[in-house]
């Protein structure tokens, strides 16, 4: 406080007081913002840390790495990842390495297919009238979106009888068509914002310059449409990824999916707890680097809703 | 099943010679009938063939799949040939609508079905209808209605989870330095997995031994702390879960709601005079209640969704303090296979979802027209 003494003017007494108030202000929002920091990410590191860790060291709660215990790749070696089984073979690693592989072909096939229909239908009712039978735009709008509100498990069993005759069960394409479903409404709701926001008059435009409506779509509002598509397809990832009650009910080898390899060892007696927090490690590395890096077409899509 | 577009309505104008030859008409016509007939030939040889009526058929309904996916693909080709132009536009809905009719109201009918036979997928015979016996048993299923009141305790908790979003959301909308690190950590329970999530908070975490929370409540004073045992505070560990899955998802629709506000009205009453306190309840508050109903709305349709941390967590118990309907039906399935019942138990539970979640929608509005007429007037 050396340069307050070289200040010509002093502070008063209701500056000082209303500093103190910023002061106490920024302290309380700082650890406020710090604690659920800390509640939010505690169980990520927790999770991280328990699959370097012993036995002994999980007994004893030890908490921080190199301090309270000595990190070991036990966790990982019995996934078969670790830096010293990484080349050999491993059943339990191309066990989890096919639930791996199923979980990503699902939700990529299963997204890409939820915003290449969602898209198409959301632009379509953001730019056409349509009747079909007696349902206008709007009520075609409401039934996509009251897929919604339908519940898994009221779809469940009957698809659990239709895959079987079908001969869909356990496939990757039934549970791509499932999830396909269950995001189409997110989907379609996020884009119909999105299109909304873009001006009819830039395909009038293309239109005059003799592009088909298709044409103008592709070429003229796609690209605009783009972060929105991304957003979309991210949060329909996030969702089918992580998606559990179908896959349980409906894959039993071959589709099985990463939550129910999950699930199926939690379940287990006598929980080996390194391995199963590499598990689940591996299990939400992707998401959480896609948390990390797409943060912002995640907020995206989330807030398209909010602004309606 | 596509009426004619009106175009009067269209956003869209277009202005195209849409001159159709009479074959490319008759063309889009026969490929529609031809396709209907191979669907209907395949599904009446297959029915036939599975109640034994023929010798010859499919091992199974794939081909009918199939034939269906053939014709969905010649109707939406019909539609091009036979109306131009506006069967183009009809193009871009017809294939979602196809999809979701096909994949909805085809099972849901078929599970209505289901659910008036008593139906064990383990044993040989196959269903029988029973009429009403499913609704008699459900009757006199305590843990069903057990379900359905936890269901009850599960959406009411959506009101602390609106109330900390609210809070978060204010937080990360003030001017703080890393703002987005904050955005990013609070965003991440989002993203995980409520199966991994079971794993890391509820199995390991809330671990009564050595979980780190365990020891936390030791030091805080709980003596024999367990997350599991007793009912309330059971249900009261699944909705704290629940919760840290799902705060983020809120907090980010307020969010977005706080930062689309009109800075200027913010401003005004701040000149006016009103403490940070006094200008939330009465400024920001009310401005944020639209987007504030939606999310809750969003919320509650997934909260009454919510299965997953229950089934990999207490299964349902004790006592089936914690089940929610969807995991009470899917141990209902998964441990005696009774698809009949369960279905019906689904299909009720639609029913309630739906009434309930119409009406909420209407309170919802209404309030908001209120609202709106008195901030007017």
């Amino acid at each position: 406080m050396s340069e307050q003494t070289a200040q010509i003017f002093v502070d008063t007494d209701v500056d000082i007081r209303f500093r103190a108030k910023w002061y106490t202000g920024r302290v309380l929002i700082y650890g406020a913002l710090i604690s659920w920091a800390i509640v939010s990410l505690f169980p990520i590191y927790w999770t991280v840390t328990t699959s370097f860790k012993l036995a002994p060291d999980v007994m004893q709660g030890s908490l921080i790495p190199w301090v309270d215990f000595q990190p070991r790749w036990r966790g990982w070696r019995s996934l078969g990842l670790s830096p010293a089984t990484i080349f050999e073979t491993s059943t339990v690693r191309d066990e989890f390495l096919k639930r791996f592989m199923n979980s990503v072909i699902i939700s990529l096939s299963a997204s890409t297919l939820a915003v290449m229909l969602g898209s198409l239908a959301a632009y379509g009712l953001s730019r056409f009238s349509y009747r079909f039978g007696f349902m206008k735009n709007k009520d075609i709008s409401f039934f996509f979106l009251s897929q919604l509100i339908l519940p898994p498990v009221a779809l469940a069993l009957p698809f659990l009888v239709l895959y079987k005759e079908l001969d869909l069960l356990d496939s990757r394409i039934g549970i791509i068509l499932l999830y396909t479903l269950m995001v189409l409404p997110l989907v379609i709701w996020i884009m119909r914002d999105q299109f909304r926001a873009i001006p009819v008059e830039l395909e009038e435009a293309a239109l005059v310059d003799g592009l088909s409506i298709w044409g103008a779509f592709v070429q003229i509002v796609m690209p605009i449409a783009l972060p929105g598509m991304v957003a979309a397809f991210i949060i329909a990832l996030v969702l089918s990824w992580n998606e559990y009650f179908f896959a349980a009910l409906l894959t039993s080898t071959d589709a099985k999916t990463l939550p129910v390899m999950v699930a199926s060892q939690t379940g287990s007696q006598g929980i080996n707890w390194w391995s199963m927090a590499a598990l689940s490690g591996a299990a939400i590395a992707p998401l959480v680097i896609i948390g990390i890096v797409l943060e912002r077409y995640i907020i995206k899509g989330m807030a398209a809703g909010a602004g309606k | 099943m596509a009426g004619p577009g009106q175009s009067e309505g269209d956003q869209l104008h277009t202005v195209v010679s849409d001159y159709m030859s009479p074959r490319r008409i008759l063309a889009g016509r026969a490929l529609l009938w031809f396709a209907a007939a191979v669907l209907f030939v395949t599904a009446v040889i297959q029915a036939l063939y599975t109640w034994d009526r023929i010798a010859f058929g499919f091992e199974n309904w794939r081909p009918v799949l199939y034939a269906f996916i053939f014709w969905g693909t010649a109707l939406c080709v019909a539609q091009v040939l036979v109306r131009g132009e506006q069967g183009k536009r009809v193009l871009f809905v017809l294939p979602a609508v196809l999809f979701v009719v096909s994949m909805v109201v085809f099972p849901i009918l078929f599970g209505l079905y289901i659910s008036f036979t008593d139906w064990n997928l383990a044993s040989p015979t196959g269903p029988k209808f029973n009429g009403l016996d499913n609704f008699r048993q459900m009757s006199g299923d305590p843990f069903y209605w057990n379900a359905l009141k936890n269901m009850v305790y599960y959406v009411l908790a959506v009101s602390v989870e609106y109330a900390i979003a609210f809070g978060l959301a204010l937080l990360l909308n003030a001017q703080v330095r890393a703002r987005k690190f904050f955005r990013v950590a609070f965003l991440l329970p989002l993203m995980l997995s409520p199966v991994a999530v079971s794993w890391m908070v509820g199995k390991s975490m809330l671990e009564v031994r050595f979980g780190p929370l365990a020891n936390l409540a030791r030091f805080l004073g709980w003596e024999n702390p367990s997350f599991f045992s007793s009912p309330e505070i059971a249900r009261l560990s699944i909705m704290v879960m629940d919760a840290w899955t799902f705060i983020p998802f809120m907090m980010v629709m307020i969010l977005a709601g706080l930062q689309a506000l009109p800075k200027e009205v913010l401003e005004a009453a701040k000149i006016d005079g009103a403490k940070p306190w006094q200008g939330f309840w009465q400024v920001t508050f009310p401005l944020m209640l639209p987007v504030s109903i939606t999310a809750i709305v969003i919320r509650i349709i997934f909260k009454l969704k919510l299965a997953d941390i229950i089934i990999n967590v207490t299964s349902g118990g004790p006592g089936g303090a914690t089940d929610s309907v969807t995991s009470f039906i899917f141990r209902e399935y998964r441990d005696r296979s009774n698809v009949g019942y369960g279905t019906l138990l689904a299909m009720i539970y639609l029913v309630l979802i739906i009434i309930f979640v119409t009406s909420l929608l209407k309170v919802a509005s209404r309030w908001t027209r209120q609202f709106n007429q008195e901030g007017a007037g």
